[in-house]
């Protein structure tokens, strides 16, 4: 008999080529990588210097995102000279080394972790790694994805292979059901305040209980993406029937007999009964309200009824002064009440937040509605696909009428690599998931919360919970 | 990659908590296709003031400690981001090893790959250490891999764990690409077994 395994154990029981030491470490097999303009340069510079091949080609996919412009009408041109020699050097790698590119006028275009699953390119059962943290989002799908540096990059695309030490498991158990206007980013969000921007580091966390198994593929994805925020290095849940009907139609998924096999597979993918974790958690969902962050950090975050901290009540000199800080970036006092804090942007995008269903979500809290007088308000899709999707189903009419731009896809204000960049002093309601001072730019305020509740805020231009928008309205 | 074995030189404290990529290495130096020119970015909203001269209050930027080449940090130092500009950045203004609690995952194995030592010591060493490197007269360290200790000024030593295999490729400055690459055949033989078995991935 062997002993019950948890998923992360069968994740790296299939894909071990050789143990290392008796330490935990591995060399570990990945099945897929993403690369994007910004960390992929020097990986590939260093394969070029060290006449290195890439092991295996059509196991990367490259995707223009982080720096192009979104701006209504797609354009090539990259905004600045840096930008535009990034995107020329994927280009040319992706050329040299053999890999396919969805360059920044393909209609497959979009942020990588959107991109990446609508393709079918990432399937249950797969590890994962590729050049940014928010690799994670694929747990959504079953699959094992974790953030790398640039060198792990250019390791990877040496070897098809990763030195990786095994983590401890966190097994995070939501029971309960949200209740109406909550998503699974308050799910996240509360997770993160819980636990905190370094309760999960060392960790990879898996996701179960009722509250999980309700939610849809694409609503896991905000979950396993922000998981991140608390420092889980990989977040996943068990594949279910959810996953692979979502699966179904996509392009790349297998066909035929090999679906029937991958199928087969992919019901074994879930921790025995009895399997072992490091460390528990339990959250209880319907004991949920929406959540809003208020500081720098994605764990400083509280209930949309919520007020600011009072530095003075922290005992711990070293945290005392972080919060005096965050409070003093954020230009906050001690006490404000969260709601009705007025805002200059509100943004709706991320790899968080932006697939077709969080538009959905947007376009009911907006149709009818006007953004407030001196609020800008942005969408940017996820994937050029989802803006197509969204101008089928009428969401994008709904967003203009209600005076949203309506962009191009791209990572956008999530970072301001490009040309959307806020100002110091801007406040801004954002669907995203980093909060970080400078973030959207140098001095620019960010509060992180749901799609819905920023769709609310533009409207009001203050925060607000998105349930008593009806009632103010 | 550059060895690591002894080193000793000045200890820098910025203690706070979380402090994440964006804020070691913001967006506006992410803009290359090389390495270069990553040290005028590091910190760069808390190193320079608005007209580009140096914050006298950043610790890097107060006499005493601009040389260092330790920096003592917080809990959950490098979260965030996976860029590894900001080790890249760190590696340039002289910093060869980074001593805390905790690192964010990736950022800490970014340093690895670096050559940038990454010390985990125990909440009690972690103070005492914090508490010598506030003052610059008591700053001067010296970190020695090798007997995975520091010594402060004073004599006193603090034991540090680090994992075995990471201490190696320190020490030697390996290249890890080079040493996976020796087992290509096992890779290879690998993969074809894994590929046969799920027709759908090949
Ligand atoms: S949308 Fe934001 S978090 Fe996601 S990949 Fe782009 S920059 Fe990173």
């Amino acid at each position: 008999m062997t002993a019950p395994r948890t998923l992360y154990d069968k994740f790296l029981d299939s894909h071990t080529v050789s143990r290392l030491d008796d330490n935990g470490n591995l060399l570990l097999y990945i099945d897929r990588q993403v690369l994007n303009e910004y960390t992929s340069p020097q990986a590939f510079s260093g394969l070029r210097e060290a006449s290195r091949q890439v092991w295996r080609p059509r196991s990367a996919l490259a995707v223009v995102d982080h720096v192009n412009p979104t701006a209504p009408e797609r354009i090539a041109a990259m905004p600045d000279a840096g930008g535009a020699r990034q995107v020329d050097y994927l280009a040319q790698n992706c050329r040299d080394f053999g890999i396919e590119l969805f360059d920044v006028l393909d209609a497959r275009q979009g942020i990588e972790h959107v991109v990446a699953p609508e393709q079918g390119f990432i399937l249950p059962g797969m590890v994962v790694a590729a050049g940014d943290s928010h690799t994670t989002t694929y747990g959504a799908l079953g699959a094992f994805g974790f953030g790398i540096g640039t060198s792990q990059i250019e390791h990877l695309l040496a070897t098809q292979t990763l030195v990786y030490k095994r983590l401890k498991t966190l097994r995070v158990s939501v029971r309960g059901a949200l209740g109406p206007g909550l998503v699974s980013k308050d799910i996240v969000m509360a997770l993160i305040r819980e636990i905190g921007a370094d309760g999960a580091t060392g960790y990879v966390i898996e996701f179960a209980g009722p509250a999980i198994d309700a939610l849809s593929v694409e609503a896991r994805m905000t979950v396993c993406n922000m998981a991140v925020e608390a420092g889980a290095r990989g977040a996943f849940m068990a594949p279910d029937e959810k996953v692979f009907a979502y699966l179904a139609d996509k392009p790349r998924a297998p066909r035929g007999e090999h679906w029937e096999r991958a199928l087969a597979s992919w019901r074994e993918l879930r921790s025995d009964e009895g399997a072992r974790f490091d460390r528990e958690v339990a959250l209880d969902a319907s004991a949920l309200q929406p959540m809003v962050t208020w500081g720098t950090s994605p764990d400083q975050a509280d209930v949309i009824g919520g007020r600011v901290p009072d530095p003075a009540a922290e005992a711990d000199p070293i945290r005392r002064a972080d919060l005096q800080r965050a409070l003093r970036y954020m230009g906050l006092e001690p006490g404000q009440s969260l709601a009705g804090l007025p805002i200059s942007h509100a943004f709706i995008g991320s790899c968080t937040n932006a697939r077709i269903e969080d538009l959905r979500q947007v376009a009911v809290v907006v149709e009818g509605r006007r953004v407030a007088d001196g609020v800008r308000a942005m969408i940017v899709p996820g994937s050029t696909r989802v803006r197509a999707q969204a101008e089928r189903e009428g969401l994008a009419d709904i967003f203009r009428a209600a005076g949203f731009e309506w962009r191009q896809s791209g990572c956008s204000m999530c970072l301001a690599m490009n040309d959307d960049v806020l100002a110091t002093g801007d406040r801004c309601a954002s669907s995203t998931n980093r909060n970080f001072e400078g973030r959207q730019g140098a001095g620019a305020r960010t509060h992180l919360m749901s799609p819905a509740m920023v769709a609310a805020a533009a409207l009001a231009g203050h925060l607000i919970d998105v349930r008593t928008l009806s009632r103010e309205a | 990659m550059q060895p690591f074995v002894r080193v000793s030189g000045v200890a820098a404290p910025f203690l706070a908590a979380n402090v994440d990529t964006d804020v070691i290495m913001p967006k506006q130096f992410l803009k290359g296709i090389d390495r270069n020119g990553l040290d005028r970015g590091l910190f760069f909203d808390l190193r320079w003031n608005p007209d580009g001269s140096p914050n006298p209050e950043f610790v890097l930027n107060r006499p005493g400690w601009q040389d260092a080449c330790f920096l003592v940090v917080g809990p959950n130092f490098g979260c965030g981001s996976s860029r590894e500009h900001a080790v890249w950045g760190l590696k340039q203004v002289g910093i060869r090893a980074l001593i805390g609690t905790s690192f964010a995952g990736i950022f800490d194995d970014n340093c690895q790959r670096n050559g940038l030592l990454t010390i985990a010591l125990d909440p009690a060493s972690h103070r005492q250490l914090a508490e010598r490197v506030q003052q610059a007269e008591t700053a001067r360290i010296e970190v020695d891999l090798q007997a995975q200790r520091i010594r402060l000024a004073d004599g006193a030593e603090l034991a540090f764990e680090i994992d075995g295999l990471r201490k190696q490729a320190l020490l030697e400055g390996l290249d890890a690409i080079g040493s996976t690459l020796r087992q290509a055949e096992r890779i290879r033989a690998f993969e074809e077994k894994y590929l046969a078995e799920r027709p759908w991935l090949a």
